[in-house]
């Protein structure tokens, strides 16, 4: 009970700082609303940017996917991440934010459309945007259930606490706008960053250090692969390097490279996130592994069982009770159950706030999704000019109300695995989108027409591999099944995880051949005008 | 010069992140408990700070931010809400 207590007063101290802490702030124009009116100074922009993606993804999907997968996870995505997030924010952030300041852009489409000349194309491409923002919502929503759910106990069932989470964000993102929603974030970063520390600290204590964990491990050759990273082959780790690739042209993430009051705030933002990167991933990725020698915890025995049935691979099981076992065994919520067996009740409440921090991050989303419905659609069409600026603001805080419920009600079918639903979706998506962004700012004589063959193959590609996923059920561990094939050489295959092109992940091929696209596409097109691109180059 | 060192650097770090050679071994355990691999790549994104670093003190385009620094109140407003064309 003391630990709901503590993160319900959490879930009540952020709905105040987002809410009613930074009214005085307040700026009723729609750059005020959507930007923060481009004010933010050097350590909210850092702390906030970050904590715009650590989200459940993060914290519980990295912590389940070390749990399955061993320490391959940090390799995967973390340290990738810490290259390339850094160095797409120094290139093309900082170009994105002289730009919004030079021509008053709020949304990645506005630039597009002015850049390339179009109209309807911008459309396509905000859809596009849209639709794969909203499983990183959906995330979110499922991440509160799950941990909600665990830290009461099972007091507070899975739809309340997706409920209760989805409400306490729509109302200061309702509210605040980008700055609530900046100091939220910001005041989540710190909290994460100190109990996530802690977290690591008392768990070691409680079981008498790690090392003794670590050896029994290495001493089961089931586990031991786990502190190795022989179960991903190079060419899968290879493709995760990819994934980073679509931060960048998440259009929160662009949406809040505009928010910063002076260039230089990249800076500090840019040299520090590797460190952020360290300070949260490494002890979820360790905690994750570790938690395969738990075992006096009688839910992670329960996951492990579930496993080790899973890899019998009885060939009398069903579909219906792989997926059952697929479920049972999944690691999202080890941290949490570490946490509920080791650390003192109101300890278990405050790390359980910390991770809750993190798990809320769907913040940036929802107001970067209401931000480009009211810029890219009503204003374009015309309802800024008709209704005026304040109905303008309105129906940013209508569409926020409308996600975030449209989210909940699908985060309620709960297909499982966090990880993967995020990374097969909206990250191989956006990584897909990234020459979009290249285009833009360094070729000149990239074209509209390059840029709707990016987006609708990246459309057509995310929809092909989920239709396929749809269609063909995951294979058992160890086993594929053939999708399409040339004599010997395996074109598409169906694996347990996923998809894979000729051994690499989907990603791979999506992000190449959208290359390929903008580059041909746009030579066999008319550039822009002259006139144009001198405003640009 | 030094911004084509510092771009070498960069693609340099991304192929270190590809590393095979803690591939298929989890000894030495580093400070008694992190298997190698994952120190590696603790020690990796510490590597990229220094990076970063030299990146934001080498090759920082202050010919984009000088527009700004001085005419802080120049703004084109061109091509936004219903400029279709």
């Amino acid at each position: 009970m003391i630990p709901t207590l503590v993160v319900f007063v959490y879930l009540a101290i952020v709905l105040y700082i987002g809410t009613f802490a930074f009214r005085r702030f307040e700026q009723r124009d729609a750059e005020g609303y959507f930007l923060a009116g481009r004010s933010l100074g050097p350590m909210i922009f850092l702390l906030s940017l970050f904590g715009t993606n650590m989200t459940a993804f993060t914290i519980l999907g990295s912590a389940g996917h070390a749990f399955s997968n061993g320490i391959v996870t940090y390799g995967l995505m973390a340290s990738s991440s810490a290259l390339i997030i850094p160095v797409t924010l120094f290139f093309i952030g900082t170009r994105m934010w002289a730009l919004g300041k030079r021509h008053a852009f709020i949304t990645p489409v506005q630039m597009f459309r002015d850049r390339w000349e179009c109209s309807h194309i911008g459309t396509v491409i905000f859809a596009v945007q849209a639709v794969l923002l909203v499983p990183y919502i959906i995330i979110a929503v499922m991440g509160g259930g799950t941990t909600l759910n665990a830290v009461s106990g099972g007091v507070v069932p899975y739809w309340l606490g997706g409920a209760i989470v989805a409400l306490v964000v729509m109302s200061y993102v309702f509210f605040g706008g980008m700055r609530g929603t900046a100091w939220v974030n910001a005041f989540q970063t710190v909290m994460f960053l100190i109990f996530g520390a802690a977290a690591f600290v008392l768990i070691g204590s409680s079981i008498g250090g790690f090392p003794q964990a670590m050896e029994t491990l290495l001493g089961n050759e089931t586990t031991a692969s786990l502190l190795t990273r022989e179960r991903i082959s190079p060419r899968f780790f290879l493709s995760y390097s990819f994934i980073p690739l679509s931060t960048i042209v998440f259009p929160h993430i662009m949406i809040f490279c505009l928010t910063a009051r002076r260039m230089q705030h990249f800076k500090k933002t840019v040299v520090l996130y590797p460190l952020c990167i360290l300070a949260i991933w490494l002890p979820c990725v360790f905690l994750g592994v570790a938690a395969n020698a738990m075992h006096d915890i009688p839910a992670i025995v329960a996951k492990l069982d579930a496993r080790a049935l899973l890899l019998n691979q009885d060939p009398l099981m069903t579909t219906a009770q792989v997926v059952q076992l697929q479920q049972a065994m999944a690691g999202d919520d080890v941290i949490l159950l570490m946490l509920e067996h080791y650390a003192p009740l109101w300890m278990a409440g405050l790390l359980g706030a910390g991770i809750m921090a993190a798990v809320m991050a769907s913040d940036s989303q929802i107001l970067a999704l209401s931000t480009m419905f009211t810029q890219d659609i009503f204003t374009f069409y015309g309802g800024k000019a008709r209704f005026g600026e304040w109905v303008q603001v309105q129906m940013g805080r209508l569409f926020v109300v409308l996600i975030t419920t449209v989210a909940y009600f699908i985060a309620l079918r709960s297909p499982p695995g966090i990880f993967n639903l995020a990374v097969q979706y909206a990250f191989s998506g956006y990584a897909a989108l990234f020459p979009l962004l290249v285009g833009a700012l360094f070729w000149k004589q990239s074209t509209k027409w390059g840029a709707l063959a990016v987006t609708l193959w990246t459309a057509g590609s995310v929809i092909g591999v989920a239709i396929l996923q749809a269609n063909i059920p995951a294979p058992l561990p160890g086993t594929l099944v053939s999708v399409l094939s040339i004599g010997d050489l395996e074109i598409i295959t169906r694996t347990p995880g996923g998809t894979s092109v000729l051994g690499y992940m989907p990603v791979v091929p999506m992000t190449i051949i959208s290359t390929v696209l903008m580059v041909v596409v746009s030579w066999l097109t008319p550039s822009p005008t002259q006139k144009t691109l001198k405003r640009y180059f | 010069m030094i911004r084509w060192i510092l771009v070498f650097a960069v693609v340099g770090l991304y192929i270190l992140h590809q590393d095979t050679w803690f591939w298929e071994t989890a000894r030495p355990l580093i400070f008694g408990f992190l298997p190698v691999g994952l120190f590696y790549h603790a020690t990796y994104s510490v590597s990229i700070v220094v990076l970063m670093m030299l990146l934001v003190r080498y090759a920082w385009p202050t010919h984009i931010e000088d527009q700004f620094e001085h005419n802080s109140t120049s703004r084109d407003k061109r091509g936004l809400s219903g400029s279709s064309r």
